[in-house]
């Protein structure tokens, strides 16, 4: 039982590590998610009067927070689809939701390193970031990665690609929207960051559950 | 066709509790689209927890018989959630004088599990048809059920946070001719939706067959 256990975690690492890797030699979606989401913040600052209010200021902070990881999710299952990779993938001798796992981690690395830069570009233009902030940053990746991955991969074998990702993707989003929010502006995060963590167990385990569905053929 | 004929009976009887039974409201007449508005809205959560219902079956036994019925619940959903927001939206107009309240629990409810069942539509008619679209729909329809709750909980913590003194409507508090309306309508209201997944589910299996004919022709 222990053993097997340590082998789906094994095999989930191998499998992120590989996109990581593709991602450091190709370097196709990180250089393109740190632009995007700086570029997002400069649209936002003239689209949005934010001087008067820091509650708009944290609007803007959870849109493109989103955004940007639809950017990532678009992108994460190309390759196996364009290079015919999810066919060695489902024959590999591996539990199949540690793909999704795998997925979801190195797609997780990606929104991480990029809220490296997002975060503090959003401190220095917007003024202002509280750790009940961070924290529900925090938790809303895991959210984004576990439900995105999932969805990813289903929009992966339908036949209008990346365009129906944003339509299966934001409504589901909702709920981290408010959670989000609510946990930068509230005088009583907790709450929200309460919900947030909800939010993550139920979708990941509905996710981690389901996955093995979606994509065997 | 029995579900049709009893639909059809609770339906007049609905009607005519509602117009000439249930006592009029202090808000007035138009309060009387509660016995609409309110049963429709359940209609659609019960086609929505059906149509999860089949789909989980059909994950589990794989019978594509289960996707189909899924499929034709999740449709009816959609039809009685769009009801939903118009009988909704004309009673924000009517009470508040704007067709549009998002203080309206029920309202905005219906409006992000619109988007969600669009977007099922969306995915549903981009797979090819098989084994593979019958699995990620059933998928879909189970985040569906699972949404439910947590939007639920997202729209009320999201209202704490627009309105800070939470605006609540009066509760469960009904005079027993409104409980008995109310209770008929309902009735009424699952009962159409039973008959029209019944009528619905007949023609596409016709059309299925039909098909399988054809192919038997060719």
């Amino acid at each position: 039982m222990k053993d097997a256990l340590k082998r789906y975690f094994h095999d989930a690492a191998v499998l992120a590590r590989k996109d990581v890797l593709l991602e450091l030699r190709g370097r196709e979606t990180l250089p393109a998610m740190v632009l995007f989401v700086v570029a997002g913040l400069v649209v936002f600052h003239f689209a949005v009067p934010t001087d008067d209010s820091e509650d708009v200021g944290a609007g803007l902070l959870w849109v493109v927070i989103l955004f940007t990881a639809m950017l990532a999710l678009v992108r994460a299952f190309v390759a196996e689809r364009e290079q015919r990779l999810m066919d060695g993938l489902l024959l590999a001798p591996c539990d199949r939701s540690a793909i999704w796992l795998g997925k979801s981690l190195a797609v997780l690395v990606f929104l991480a390193l990029t809220e490296l830069v997002a975060l503090p570009a959003y401190a220095i233009f917007f003024g202002g970031l509280g750790w009940s902030t961070v924290a529900a940053v925090c938790l809303a990746n895991v959210g984004i990665v576990t439900v995105g991955t999932l969805l990813a991969a289903m929009a992966s074998v339908t036949r209008s690609r990346e365009l129906l990702l944003p339509l299966l993707f934001l409504p589901l989003a909702i709920p981290i929207v408010v959670g989000g929010v609510g946990a930068s502006i509230a005088d009583d995060p907790g709450r929200y960051l309460a919900f947030l963590a909800l939010y993550d167990a139920v979708f990941a385990i509905i996710s981690w559950a389901s996955f093995e569905y979606v994509v065997s053929e | 066709m029995v579900s049709a004929a009893v639909a059809a009976a609770l339906a007049v009887c609905a009607i005519a509790l509602v117009a000439y039974y249930a006592p009029v409201d202090q808000d007035g007449l138009n309060q009387k689209i509660f016995y609409f508005h309110v049963p429709i809205a359940l209609t659609a959560y019960a086609c929505f927890g059906l149509g999860a219902l089949k789909g989980f079956l059909y994950l589990w036994k794989g019978n594509p018989e289960r996707d189909l019925e899924s499929y034709v619940a999740v449709h009816l959903g959609v039809i009685f959630g769009l009801l939903t927001l118009v009988t909704g939206s004309i009673w924000a107009k009517i009470s508040w004088g704007h067709w549009w309240e998002w203080g309206d629990r029920q309202l905005v409810m219906f409006l992000i599990l619109f988007l969600f069942y669009c977007a099922y539509f969306m995915l549903r008619f981009s797979v090819e048809p098989g084994p593979q679209r019958a699995a990620i729909s059933s998928v879909f329809c189970l985040f569906g059920v699972v949404l439910i709750p947590i939007s639920f909980l997202a729209i009320r913590l999201a209202e704490s946070l627009v309105h800070p003194v939470a605006f609540t409507r009066e509760g469960p508090q009904m005079a027993g001719s409104q409980l008995t309306t109310f209770v008929v309508s309902l009735a009424a209201m699952l009962a159409i939706g039973y008959a029209l997944y019944r009528i619905e589910l007949a023609g596409k299996r016709l059309d299925q067959r039909l098909k399988e004919l054809r192919e038997l022709l060719a």
